[in-house]
């Protein structure tokens, strides 16, 4: 599934351990099946040549993890970054939350991400074995044998999406640099524009009343990186742990996508990572549309320092009133 | 726990038509932290204030909330009498049941449910309030007034007159705006020059009056009484202070065909150029888009022929930094292009002109030396037709005029039908209008002498087209007192353009941060009890930037202005708004974007040292705001991801529990 090995990418953070440019790397480790691959700081070789894994399921974004990482220690933490990667790492970088000095970012090239519901459903829910072969992938199961499947079926929702191969921040690049992708990634968004308000209404309901309030979009998300979250401060009145009823479920993600606004890269980890499988990136990419229709295109993260436009003034902004006419025409 | 009182007040028949005030006083009674609720005829009276003074003292209160008219009106008067009943004052809330309530509602039934949940959410916000002490800020004594026309230089002159430093900014070269290209004024006749130029003069000789012509106001930071202001004072390419003013510079000058821009453009000037004989300062400038030796390093005749050697090519744009106590806006106005107005020919036809241009026509120092002559042949014209409201009162050509009417075009053409007639009475003059708009001293008069005295044809009618035929133009019009259509064949129009605010208005009340209307005119705090004050603390309006105005108006408006900056200047201390933001350091994230969106550069970031819980110490980025720059404005509340940054008396979990109340 992916053009690079994890093989370079080991040899890689065994030269910068050794030669004392990083002292911890920032990677990815195998989990208890094979399709669980996890962050993991490797602090010696030797755990780097045993447990570093780098294949179809490392679609883990480590952007976020420098925050606190950043702070263990004066020397230099190594991160690999993909290119949707290194947007967030931009944004966090705008935002002042880690310093950049105690980083060594190198670039690495992806190729999309495997979907393990995408794989599930297609195959069985009890897999024992996962292999990547090229462009494809062997799945072994418990009770329904094998299954040869193609990447490109069982890519992640980001993934079908991508809207750069490109690097917008790194110390080092493996491989060559790709370029910024004309995606489709606002279809969906159009579709449920076209919905009447009803139906828009009932799709969000079904979607949203599965949410299990398990937090896990909130502490994956690079935009999340709040010293104290809203939903955590007593003080907020936000901050019930469980849902309590059918309007907080819809007010928790809407809240959520409202404070990332204008900050949210979609880097899409939000519905990567829900167990229920809510589609979060569209409530995301439908502020990230709105924005550019009303103030231009803005990507967040896409330059280091940029002002967003909700945070910023320009003679060229549209006044509100006009703001809320087109959304009436939206919704028409 | 609070104890708080609620009074609930009448306003004469203002609630009390259309609500039941007995009703909201009762129901206020059980709200949490309520000890005691009444109702009375007018709160705000002596007798009212009384009671809540009483009240609180017999009640033990420890807040109150005045169920009563907008903040507006009397906010303040109840925050003096929680003050004089030994409350702090920001431990009161309005509740406002009168704008927001029975003024909107006819029916009792509607009002009075309205009132009470209005009520209880000021109870529920005053729940939450804690005591909340100003502080205070010095004042710099020194104004400044952007604009040099006869708004900024009235109000100039009358700041400077009670003994304050005054700046006066002005984009062109030279003070005296619209004014100085007038004729004659109405409904007097006096010429404008001659009661322009004294005062232009006494602004440049009073010691306490700085002129920076030829520049522009670049940024405005600070706060009532203490604006920070950078002043960029163009490269004019002449040592201000060494040119004499002479003149012979704009004589030798070979560059002939620049278009004047003080005669709008029906002659030429040289590149370097003096507006007019009359220019304080009275100094040249060089045109750098027309200059020879700026643009190609050629020429240099100026330079030779200046006797005091004021002339100098390599002088580069100045910003001038100074402190302003206030600030006075006087951007007047223009009138408006004629680009969209086919119709009447103004772009085909050199003998379309606007009102603007005929007074250059007929003033003694204008193109024609004051001869009425056509510009398209330079003969004189027989029969003159003008059209008024053009562009002003558009309903249906709002989108190339302007829906207001500009005021002062009923005046000026009855004006220059007047001194046409005067002046050559064998000139057939016609006037086109919808309504003769006279209100004012001595106006109607002076409209009636033009009719009944001067014999100009008044037709009530809009004019359809203009066409030129020939050396003629065919204006098409319609009589609707005769109810016929007209044909005239004139050799001159002259249309009342509709005026407009001066285009350097937008940008600059975006840097006082004052309102305007929707036409750019500037906003005034109230319409009719603060028509000078801008909503912005330490920003007033003078003249035709605040709406149409003729120079009586101006001139009494920017007398206004000026007493009201004195007001300001002559304190020593302002006592600030207590109610700013305040950033919660343990919650800050530090990511910048308050101070990103913050207008008055209020907030700033320090690394501070912290003891974390795991008994480590960590190095926070945090924000830290200005309490005497910060307006309470609350942008950085809503901005900030976190939730650190509140606006004290407003805070997030304050207007929560104001929401949760009326959700109730």
């Amino acid at each position: 599934m992916q053009k690079i090995t994890k093989d370079i990418l080991i040899d890689k953070s065994i030269e910068l351990l050794s030669s004392g440019k990083v002292n911890r790397v920032l990677g990815w480790k195998n989990g208890e099946f094979d399709y669980d691959v996890t962050p993991y700081v490797f602090k010696t070789e030797e755990e780097i040549k045993n447990d570093f894994v780098f294949n179809g399921f490392s679609g883990a974004n480590f952007s976020k993890y420098l925050v606190k990482e950043t702070l263990k220690s004066e020397e230099k933490v190594l991160v690999f970054l993909k290119p949707c990667d290194t947007y967030s790492f931009n944004q966090l970088l705008t935002e002042n939350r880690f310093a950049r000095e105690r980083v060594y970012a190198v670039g690495i090239p992806c190729e999309g991400m495997a979907d393990i519901s995408k794989i599930k459903a297609l195959t069985d829910e009890a897999i024992s074995k996962i292999s990547f072969e090229g462009d494809s992938i062997k799945v072994d199961t418990l009770y329904e044998g094998e299954f040869t499947l193609k990447c490109e079926d069982v890519l992640l929702e980001r993934c079908v999406n991508c809207k750069s191969k490109k690097h917008v921040a790194y110390d080092e690049l493996i491989g060559e640099d790709g370029e910024v992708i004309d995606s489709h990634r606002f279809d969906q968004v159009e579709e449920l524009e076209r919905m009447t308000e009803d139906e828009r209404f009932l799709f969000w309901q079904n979607e949203l009343s599965r949410c299990i309030r398990c937090n896990a979009c909130r502490d994956v998300c690079p935009a999340c990186t709040c010293e104290k979250c809203v939903f955590d401060n007593p003080e907020s009145s936000l901050n019930n742990k469980a849902i309590s009823d059918s309007f907080e479920e819809k007010m928790f993600h809407i809240i959520r996508a409202f404070h990332v606004a204008g900050r949210c890269t979609d880097c899409g980890e939000c519905s990567r990572v829900c167990p229920q499988n809510i589609p979060l990136h569209l409530l995301n990419r439908k502020f990230i549309k709105d924005i550019n229709s009303f103030y231009g295109d803005y990507q967040a993260g896409e330059e280091k320092g940029a002002r967003a436009p909700v945070v910023n003034f320009t003679f060229d902004d549209i006044e509100p009133g006009e703001a809320v006419k087109r959304g009436d025409g939206d919704n028409a | 726990m609070q104890r708080i009182g609620v009074f609930v007040c009448w306003c004469g028949t203002n609630i009390a038509g259309t609500v039941d005030v007995e009703a909201v006083s009762e129901a206020l009674k059980n709200e949490p932290g309520v000890v005691f609720s009444t109702n009375y005829q007018y709160m705000c009276s002596q007798a009212g204030q009384d009671m809540i003074i009483n009240a609180c003292k017999e009640h033990k209160l420890t807040g109150f909330v005045v169920c009563s008219c907008s903040p507006r009106m009397h906010e303040a008067t109840f925050r003096k009498t929680a003050q004089a009943a030994g409350i702090n004052p920001y431990m009161i809330e309005i509740a406002n049941i009168r704008e927001q309530c029975s003024w909107i509602h006819k029916d009792m039934k509607e009002g009075t449910e309205k009132a009470i949940i209005l009520g209880k959410a000021a109870i529920a916000k005053v729940n939450l309030n804690s005591s909340l002490t100003p502080g205070e800020s010095p004042v710099t004594k020194r104004a400044l007034v952007i604009g040099g026309g006869i708004a900024g230089i009235q109000t100039a002159l009358d700041i400077a007159d009670a003994g304050f430093k005054v700046d006066i900014v002005e984009t062109k070269p030279t003070i005296g705006g619209k004014m100085a290209q007038l004729d004659k004024t109405f409904p007097t006749l006096d010429c404008a020059a001659c009661i322009l130029t004294p005062k232009m003069v006494e602004v440049a000789q009073h010691e306490n009056i700085r002129i920076f012509s030829y520049s522009e106001v670049e940024e405005v930071k600070g706060f009532v009484g203490n604006f920070d202001v950078k002043i960029k004072k163009k490269a004019r390419y002449v040592k201000e202070d060494i040119c004499t003013g002479c003149g012979l510079c704009t004589e030798k000058c070979p560059m002939k065909n620049v278009p004047n821009e003080f005669n709008l453009g029906m002659d030429n000037r040289r590149a370097i150029y003096i507006p007019f004989a009359q220019a304080v300062p009275k100094v040249a400038t060089i045109d750098p888009n027309a200059c020879n030796m700026l643009k190609n390093g050629k020429c240099g005749v100026c330079a030779k022929v200046c006797a005091a050697g004021a002339i100098d090519y390599t002088q580069k744009d100045e910003i001038i930094e100074e402190k302003y106590g206030a600030i006075v806006a006087a951007t007047g106005f223009n009138p408006i292009s004629m680009d969209k107005f086919d119709e009447y020919a103004y772009n085909q036809s050199k003998d379309v002109i606007t009102s603007l241009e005929f007074e250059r026509l007929t003033n003694a120092a204008g193109p024609s030396a004051g001869k009425l002559l056509r510009p398209s042949d330079g003969k004189h014209p027989h029969k003159i037709v003008f059209v008024q409201c053009v562009g002003s009162r558009c309903d249906s050509c709002a989108h190339k005029g302007k829906e207001y009417c500009s005021k002062i075009c009923c005046m000026y053409t009855a004006k220059h039908a007047m001194l046409t007639r005067d002046k050559y009475p064998d000139t057939e003059v016609y006037v086109f209008y919808i309504d003769v708009r006279t209100p004012g001293k001595n106006f109607d008069e002076f409209y009636r002498r033009a009719v009944e005295e001067y014999g100009v044809h008044y037709i009530k009618g809009m004019v359809g087209k203009i066409m030129p035929e020939g050396d003629k133009l065919i204006v098409q019009a319609s009589d609707l007192i005769d109810n016929k259509q007209i044909k005239i064949d004139a050799d001159l129009v002259v249309l009342a353009a509709a005026i407009e605010p001066d285009k350097s208005a937008r940008p600059l009340a975006t840097m006082l941060t004052a309102s305007m209307d929707t036409n750019d005119f500037f906003t005034e705090a109230h319409p009719k009890l603060k028509p000078v004050e801008s909503p912005t603390a330490g920003v007033f309006l003078s003249g035709a930037c605040q709406g149409p105005k003729d120079i009586p108006e101006t001139v009494s408006q920017a007398g206004a202005a000026a007493a009201k900056v004195i007001g300001l200047l002559a304190k020593d201390k302002l006592v600030g708004n207590p109610c700013v933001a305040h950033s919660d350091e343990m919650m800050c994230n530090g990511c910048s974007m308050c101070a990103n969106v913050c207008p008055y550069g209020a907030i700033t970031y320090e690394d501070k040292e912290f003891r974390m819980p795991d008994r480590t110490t960590r190095i926070r980025r945090v924000a830290v705001v200005n309490e005497a720059v910060c307006q309470g404005c609350g942008a950085c509340t809503v901005t900030c991801p976190s939730g650190a940054m509140d606006l004290k008396g407003f805070m997030n979990k304050q207007i929560i529990a104001e929401v949760d109340a009326i959700c109730k």
